[in-house]
């Protein structure tokens, strides 16, 4: 029989049994939603950490110096308090290791922590990041100024009381008016903002568009200094990955030099890359791909199953009619056909209705948590693939007894 | 048996000529011959004779009955006929070719060009409409879409069913499904139409017009047998056979029958 009237019986025998066909077909719907919603969480995380996370939230190419991680990990309570117990990072550490590096390598201070500014035209608004840093941070975050200017080196020597804010600083403490010359206060310190950064967006919920940019040193230290007077982090970035890896240890023996460390003792603090962070993403990301494999196998392997139980019921239901077919001329193999042909449209249209839920979840996803999800056409592919997959492989056992039904025994069933 | 004997059951020179002889094909104008032909089968330990050697030679345009108790073998002999069931011994050919001992699906491609079944329970496609049906030969004979519309559509109006074509069979009489069922066995242009009680299910007005349809089909030079166990609808056939024990009882024409029917038992 041509593969396209087996195909268009299938879809018939689906249609003129509508319901039984969905419950038939829910657990290869199931499988492959959650293949397709798993995948595009796996995959929207995977571009969001590698792009944005660590190109725009730790700039391509950095590292940080800190007294201890910054992006979070897994430490135990003890550790923790080990790394409180560190020598703070300072000032005079940050020159020196300026100091120690090639030309190429670029540098800065960032020293930062939340607050609450206020200016004359917002009554407040939220929390926003509080940073002093020399002029280098903009280049090494790639932060674009859209109106007005960043600072120079020259603002930052006098210690000069100007500020560069974020997109969303500008909007909410200044609405309807040009922030640019204007005063912006921290900690009762006014500030004129000479600059604000082009629209960044958020990062995990956070975003980067609320923050205030001040000289390091000026007035915005006091404002960002913490208890030990240790700074928030160095950032030094180098020209490719591999000067990033080479500057690392370079900043790890000028470190390691400065607090007298003997040979063999641990780091007292910590150089911090946007691979540390990409390590924890991939450690993050084994779970979610295991979790995308399992939990459609289980769908697919049940699915499976009851698509065998239906079509050994169906190939019962239509003895007679498998009888009538044979004594017209149908071979083996039509009768073959006509069945995996069958289950597979069932397995095949089950998955397709996976794939529609399965990007509907990952739309819900996406609109309801922090999480960036974005479907993978790949797994789409998949899908329908494992679904034509699955109809076969059940299929075949119930498809080859009917095909090996004896005419006459058949004809004579009721 | 003697010769005798043989011509009082009917069986004519010719026709034994062409059964007796051995391997070899008979000549174009055989649609049936049968040789020795005997099937048995083990019944949980017993073996059951169905057939014990049966010679049948059936002429093109002939319209034959055969009848027989049950037990008989008519239902084992029609299977061997219709190429559902191979026998166990002796030879079968039809149409010109040995189909005694092919496979299943040399047997499947047999029964789809030479051979239209009509059953007794009409054995129509309950979600097809009647074309889907009359053309399901056709679909297995790799004929294309249009090709097969068409004559599905000819052989619907041949049974006098053209306006009902798109109809399915629970939207028919119990006379039109078996007119769609004829339709379908005729679709392929067949060697032989094999009817198997064809109107057992039927009421006798209805039967009547059935038996009529295939009267004019034999009218039109279209070979049939015709398997029942009821005299009067085999009154209908030219010929008719009789089956007791796996043998043929006897072999003869609708006259001969009658007449015979009529005798006083002896």
């Amino acid at each position: 029989m041509p593969f396209l009237d087996a195909v268009r019986l299938a879809l018939q025998q689906i249609r003129v049994q509508k319901l039984k066909s969905f419950f038939t077909l829910l657990g290869v719907t199931i499988g492959v939603m959650f293949l397709i919603a798993v995948v595009s969480v796996v995959n929207g995380m995977g571009r969001y950490v590698e792009r944005d996370f660590a190109g725009k939230f730790l700039g391509v190419n950095t590292f940080h110096l800190r007294k201890r991680p910054d992006v979070g990990g897994d430490y135990s309570e003890d550790e923790w308090k080990r790394m409180q117990q560190r020598p703070p990072i300072t000032v005079e550490d940050a020159y020196a290791v300026r100091d120690g590096l090639p030309r190429t390598a670029r540098w800065a201070i960032q020293d930062q922590r939340w607050g609450s500014p206020t200016t004359r035209y917002a009554k407040g608004g939220p929390q926003v990041l509080i940073e002093a840093a020399t002029p280098g941070l903009f280049a090494v975050k790639d932060l674009v100024v859209r109106r007005g200017r960043a600072f120079g080196d020259q603002e930052a020597a006098i210690g000069a009381s100007v500020a560069v804010i974020g997109q969303e600083v500008a909007d909410l403490y200044f609405p309807g008016v040009d922030p640019i010359g204007r005063e912006v206060l921290v900690d009762r310190e006014p500030f004129q903002v000479i600059g604000v950064l082009e629209k960044q967006g958020t990062v995990f919920g956070f975003s980067l568009d609320r923050q205030i940019i001040a000289p390091f040193p000026s007035p915005m230290y006091r404002a960002t200094r913490s208890r030990d007077n240790g700074l928030y982090g160095v950032v030094v970035q180098g020209a490719n990955a591999a000067e990033q890896a080479s500057l690392q240890e370079n900043v790890r023996e000028i470190m390691r030099r400065r607090h007298k460390l003997r040979p063999g003792a641990p780091d007292d603090f910590t150089l911090e890359s946007s691979e540390t962070a990409l390590a924890q993403w991939l450690a993050l990301k084994r779970y979610l791909v295991l979790a995308g494999i399992a939990l459609p196998a289980i769908g697919l392997v049940v699915g499976a199953i009851v698509i065998m139980n239906i079509m050994l019921v169906a190939v019962a239901e239509r003895t007679r009619e498998i009888g009538v077919r044979k004594s017209l001329g149908a071979r083996r193999r039509d009768i073959l056909g006509q069945f995996l042909a069958e289950s597979t449209a069932l397995s095949v249209a089950g998955a397709a209705l996976g794939v529609a839920l399965g990007v509907a979840l990952a739309a819900v996803v996406r609109a309801a948590t922090p999480l960036p999800t974005e479907v993978a056409l790949w797994s789409v592919l998949v899908s329908v693939g494992l679904g034509a997959g699955v109809g076969i492989v059940a299929g075949v056992y119930p498809a080859s007894r009917a095909a090996r039904l004896d005419p006459i025994v058949a004809l004579r069933s009721e | 048996m003697t010769p005798a004997a043989e011509e009082a059951l009917g069986i004519t020179a010719e026709r034994r000529a062409v059964v007796s002889t051995t391997g070899g094909a008979p000549d174009g104008q055989w649609v049936i011959v049968t040789r020795g032909l005997k099937r048995e089968y083990d019944m949980g330990g017993e073996i059951v004779r169905a057939l014990r050697g049966v010679d049948l030679a059936i002429a093109r345009n002939e319209y034959v009955a055969i009848m027989g108790p049950s037990g008989s073998g008519k239902s084992t002999l029609m299977n061997v006929i219709g190429c559902l069931d191979t026998p166990n011994a002796g030879e079968y050919w039809l149409n010109g070719t040995l189909v005694s001992r092919m496979s299943d699906d040399a047997l499947a491609a047999v029964r789809n060009r030479e051979i239209g079944f009509v059953f007794q329970t009409f054995n129509l496609l309950p979600r097809s409409t009647a074309l889907q049906n009359v053309e399901l030969p056709l679909v297995y004979a790799g004929v294309s879409a249009t090709e097969r519309r068409r004559r599905a559509t000819e052989a619907l109006e041949r049974v006098q069913l053209g306006q009902r074509i798109g109809h399915r069979p629970n939207e028919l009489s119990g006379g039109q499904r078996q007119r769609v069922a004829i339709a379908r066995a005729l679709v392929n242009n067949p060697a032989i139409l094999l009817a198997d009680e064809p109107t057992g299910n039927l009421d006798s007005q209805t039967s009547e017009e059935i038996m009529r349809v295939f009267e004019g089909l034999a009218d039109q030079g279209q070979t049939v047998v015709m398997v029942t166990h009821e005299p009067d609808i085999a009154a209908h056939a030219r010929r008719v056979v009789v089956l007791r024990d796996g043998l043929i009882a006897s072999d003869e024409s609708q006259a001969q029958f009658a007449a015979r029917l009529a005798a006083p038992v002896a």
